[in-house]
């Protein structure tokens, strides 16, 4: 049962660490990224070939979050004469593309088998108990790391500028800011995060094949952004812990419906995914921390 | 001396309709210039094509000397030109405090790494710029609105936050679009004060507006346009002694 739990809570700060990426690109300068899964994909088989072929962990997950931002990268220079809609469409299609390459270009990923033996760093050293508790706090560290530093970026004038840009980035042009610039170097750090949570997941789970990048990690999140608060860090995280858990307790509660075949109880736990989604929207629909507009500081004494 | 806006034989057409068919316009420094005409002649789309939101179809933009012909929104701000909207516009989700301190130029906190890991000259930045919001507010009356979103301003404030927050931007030109209309006529005579006042301490406006006896009191030099072109430019009283100008507001005599 205590390794349950801490498999959970690993779980959910991966699951954090995906909202709190799209909660900067979709809450930030409003982009909607639907290829969440695709760059989760990306920063895992990263991570795993890297150290694969001998670098170091660390390494490893430095080249998950540089490959996650080129890629990111990639996919907004391709999608720029695109209208935001359609980037999510693509976007959509990148996810599928990765999967899909993932699943056939064996000489890479070994295809469907896939990458099993992932190194998990002080495994040896600290057991299994060890490793998972370990890995559990490791997570949780970068996680409240990333939290905090994207928390700061929310307030700063940064910040401002992008959500100005989400609510009307022709408006935000005429305010002087250079739109383009924000969305690209948003969409890269987004994308280097999602990468960074593959490659945690990776090493924690020590085996990726192209089935743990199905579209449904990209509505869990959705879910965990929307139920937490749209454009407040805090309720990305707040929100992904949420979904992790509740996701987890549906497994339990299915349990005490009798009768009930295999399918159907995996069924079922999806419709009770689904009623948690509209009875949040129905009862907050500005999500649990929704959020807040910054108070304007105590006016100077005018010199005048 | 040059003039601050000069737009030459300026052109734009959508879907094979000329909306814009050769404007000339030259703005002085330092004056407050009317841009007048019947509904339809094409001043708005004038401000849309100076600004960076269409790209003109031919002819020229000049800010002083230097050609700013199709130059993107960003841009043109950068090179002190700021315009306002005629339907005011806003982010709603964003205070008004917040629209102003989003015009402020300059913000070395609106680099990526300064804005993660905070940054010394982005927080001494914003402190100045805080400052100038503060006065900003004080002189146009908003100060008591800083903290609410502009969607909870009345028609009247939502003007004057265009207003202010476009003087954030220190413009060395300002196009305002049609900034008193809709405006209950005590705030909308307070807004012609305030405008007065910016161009008496040097800022030049030029300025859309239906309104004959505020283009009459405030604007000199007019300029008339009609059907897409300029039709002439002068003084109020030269203007409405034209001819051309009667016809084009009047209908012409057959």
């Amino acid at each position: 049962m205590v390794s349950y739990v801490i498999f959970t809570l690993t779980l959910c700060g991966i699951y954090a660490l995906l909202a709190l990426s799209l909660n900067l690109i979709w809450g930030g300068v409003g982009l909607v990224n639907l290829g969440l899964a695709g760059f989760f994909a990306v920063g895992a088989y990263a991570s795993a070939l890297a150290t694969g072929a001998g670098a170091p962990v660390l390494i490893g997950w430095t080249a998950a979050l540089a490959v996650g931002a080129v890629v990111g990268l990639v996919v907004t220079f391709a999608t720029l004469r695109l209208r935001d809609d359609y980037l999510a469409i693509v976007t959509l299609g990148f996810a599928e593309v990765i999967r899909l390459v993932a699943l056939n270009e064996r000489w890479l990923t070994k295809g469907s088998d896939g990458i099993s033996g992932i190194k998990a760093p002080l495994k040896a050293e600290l057991g299994l108990m060890g490793f998972n508790l370990f890995y559990l706090g490791l997570v949780t560290l970068i996680v409240a790391g990333i939290w905090l530093l994207l928390r700061r970026l929310d307030g700063s004038p940064y910040g401002r500028a992008m959500k100005a840009i989400r609510e009307d980035q022709q408006l935000a042009a005429f305010a002087g800011k250079t739109v383009l610039r924000f969305k690209l170097q948003a969409f890269a750090l987004s994308a280097a995060i999602a990468a960074l949570a593959g490659a945690l997941y990776a090493h924690f789970q020590s085996y990726v094949s192209p089935d743990h990048f199905q579209p449904l990690i990209t509505i869990y999140i959705f879910l965990a952004v929307t139920a937490g608060g749209v454009g407040r860090p805090s309720g990305a995280v707040v929100g992904a812990y949420l979904v992790v858990i509740f996701l987890e307790a549906t497994r339990f509660a299915t349990e005490w419906v009798p009768g009930l075949q295999p399918v159907q109880v995996a069924a079922l736990r999806e419709i009770l995914v689904g009623l948690a989604l509209i009875l949040v929207l129905h009862l907050r629909p500005q999500g649990l921390l929704p959020e807040c507009i910054p108070r304007a500081p105590k006016p100077v004494p005018s010199k005048a | 001396m040059t003039p601050l806006l000069t737009v030459t034989g300026l052109k734009l057409d959508f879907y094979g309709v000329h909306v814009l068919r050769g404007v000339d316009l030259a703005v002085p420094a330092g004056s407050f210039t009317g841009l007048i005409g019947p509904n339809g002649a094409g001043k708005s789309t004038l401000f849309n094509a100076v600004s960076g939101l269409y790209r003109p179809k031919g002819g020229t933009v000049a800010l002083g000397s230097s050609d700013a012909t199709g130059l993107p929104p960003e841009e043109l701000v950068a090179a002190g030109l700021v315009r306002t909207f005629q339907l005011a516009r806003g982010f709603p989700k964003l205070s008004v405090f917040q629209h102003l301190m989003l015009y402020g130029a300059d913000q070395p906190g609106e680099n990526l790494l300064a804005g993660l890991f905070g940054s010394a000259a982005a927080r001494r930045r914003e402190a100045e710029l805080a400052g100038r919001a503060f006065d900003i507010a004080r002189r146009l009356k908003l100060d008591h609105v800083l903290d609410n979103p502009v969607t909870a301003l009345s028609g009247g404030q939502k003007k004057l936050v265009e207003i202010g927050r476009a003087l954030m931007a220190r413009p060395k030109i300002l196009l305002l679009d049609e900034p008193m209309a809709g405006v209950n006529p005590s705030l909308a005579d307070e807004i012609a004060e305030h405008l007065v006042g910016l161009n008496r301490e040097g800022l030049t406006i030029c300025l859309i507006e239906h309104d004959m006896a505020l283009i009459k009191r405030l604007c000199e030099p007019v300029v008339v346009m009609a059907e897409g072109k300029t039709l002439t430019q002068g003084s109020f009283e030269e203007v409405a002694a034209d001819i051309r100008v009667q016809e084009a507001y009047l209908g012409r005599r057959h």
